[in-house]
């Protein structure tokens, strides 16, 4: 318990300690710390950052979606519309055609039953001069007669 | 534990005394009665050669353990600081961290001044101081034992904590005493330092009561300033020397019979978990005290004129 240059070695060893810890364990121990901590704030701020970008690109792709949605909704609806459209004219021209073609088969029925009167009065008016021939007995000039077949033939 | 041919003081007396180194003057006559012809330097084979030797005296058990302890603790604070890494830090540098931060923030708040020095000034006293009390905890007979059975010198003295002598806790006191005088002259300059010693407490305004009132200030600020390292170094030897002396106590109840062994067993291990918080308390103490010293030294009054 005696006071003597002990005290004095101490302090000596006291304050080489100090003097090593102030120039080789602080200053690298602190600055990585620092610098973690540095590391950490910016890994909480960009993640924050990235988390309000996301909402931002959430709400957008939301809006864009809806707005496809609609977009394709329009063209449903055209493109419906325009199908009824064709539709119609197609049914339209069918019918067009359809009376179109019914005219010109009436026309022509009609000329061929004409055709077949025209040859049925020529066959009729040559049977009546046969049969007026074998009546009469006798070969009645033909050409002389054509009045009168014509009138004949005219009457049926 | 005491040999059978100590006495309980002897065994007390003889675990209070440190191994001595230094200087006998010619003429002394020895413990064991030869008479030291011219003056040598040898070491202490008794309290009372010790005593004698008088200020050119090393305790070399107190040197030898606190150097060691401050060795382990530079060796592993550099080691880890030298390692440590940004990412993932490892089990043992997240535990120098801890103190690192834990010290790092208890300085910025009461030491507010820049001084890159004060910082890690704490972080070498509280785990040093940490590092000497520990050694309160091994119990007390197994390093003395050891080392008188290694050295072959049945009676050699060997103390194993430092903190429980006083020449090292008043050395380190001495040293934050240097310190806090090395920063006041360097932040006040000399006379700043001079005044403050000289024109506080007491100050009129008019010259010729200040003058006056010099010796006056002067005392009392003497005496504050002196009185803290002195209160400093006294306040860890004194808790750690009553904590040592407890465990000796202690000690030499583990003598008497059965009982005596179970009881200071239990006396022992009560004791020790108490002192567990004693010596990180006292190691915490001297740390904050120290850095309040020197916030006082960086401490300018013509700012807070009205703090006082």
């Amino acid at each position: 318990m005696n006071i003597n240059l002990t005290l004095i070695g101490q302090s000596i060893v006291f304050l080489f300690f100090i003097w090593f810890c102030w120039k080789f364990v602080w200053p690298p121990l602190l600055g990585v710390m620092r610098e973690r901590e540095q590391k950490i704030a910016n890994g909480l701020a960009d993640a924050e950052h990235a988390q309000k970008d996301l909402k931002l690109a959430k709400r957008k792709a939301a809006e864009q979606l809806k707005e496809a949605k609609d977009q394709a909704g329009e063209i449903i609806d055209g493109a419906n519309k325009r199908a009824n459209q064709i539709v119609d004219e197609a049914k339209q021209a069918a019918l067009a055609e359809g009376e179109r073609l019914k005219v010109a088969a009436k026309a022509e029925i009609d000329q061929e039953v004409n055709r077949a009167k025209e040859q049925l009065r020529s066959r009729v008016a040559a049977l009546s001069v046969l049969g007026a021939e074998k009546i009469l007995a006798v070969n009645i000039d033909a050409r002389a007669q054509d009045d009168l077949i014509d009138k004949l033939a005219a009457e049926l | 534990m005491a040999g059978e041919a100590q006495t309980a003081t002897a065994y007390i007396q003889h675990h209070l005394q440190n191994m001595t180194y230094g200087k006998l003057p010619a003429g002394y006559t020895r413990a064991d009665g030869t008479v030291v012809s011219e003056s040598t330097w040898t070491m202490a084979h008794s309290s009372q050669e010790a005593a004698d030797m008088g200020f050119w005296a090393l305790h070399v058990d107190t040197l030898g353990w606190s150097v060691g302890l401050g060795l382990i603790f530079c060796f592993l604070f550099a080691r880890a600081a030298k390692k440590a890494r940004v990412d993932k830090p490892t089990g043992f540098q997240s535990f120098v961290e801890l103190v690192t931060e834990f010290i790092d923030k208890l300085v910025r708040e009461t030491f507010p001044h820049r001084n890159t020095m004060v910082a890690p000034m704490a972080l070498t006293i509280f785990v040093w101081v940490f590092l000497m009390n520990l050694m309160d905890l091994v119990p007390v007979d197994w390093l003395p034992q050891l080392a008188a059975k290694v050295s072959g010198n049945e009676h050699l003295f060997f103390k194993v904590v430092p903190t429980t002598d006083p020449n090292a806790t008043l050395g380190m006191a001495l040293a934050v005493f240097a310190l806090m005088i090395f920063f006041s002259i360097r932040e006040k300059g000399a006379l700043g330092f001079i005044k403050e010693l000289t024109l506080h407490p007491f100050h009129t305004g008019k010259w010729f009561f200040d003058i006056l009132l010099i010796p006056v200030n002067f005392l009392l600020e003497a005496v504050s300033l002196i009185a803290k390292p002195i209160s400093l170094g006294l306040r860890l030897f004194g808790n750690l020397y009553a904590g040592e002396m407890i465990f000796i106590l202690i000690a030499l109840v583990f003598g008497v019979g059965v009982l005596g062994f179970i009881g200071a067993g239990l006396m022992h291990m009560g004791w020790a978990i108490f002192h567990v918080l004693v010596i990180t308390l006292q190691a915490f103490v001297f740390m904050v005290l120290s850095t309040v010293y020197m916030a006082m030294a960086h401490h300018r009054d013509d700012e807070h004129e009205h703090d006082q």
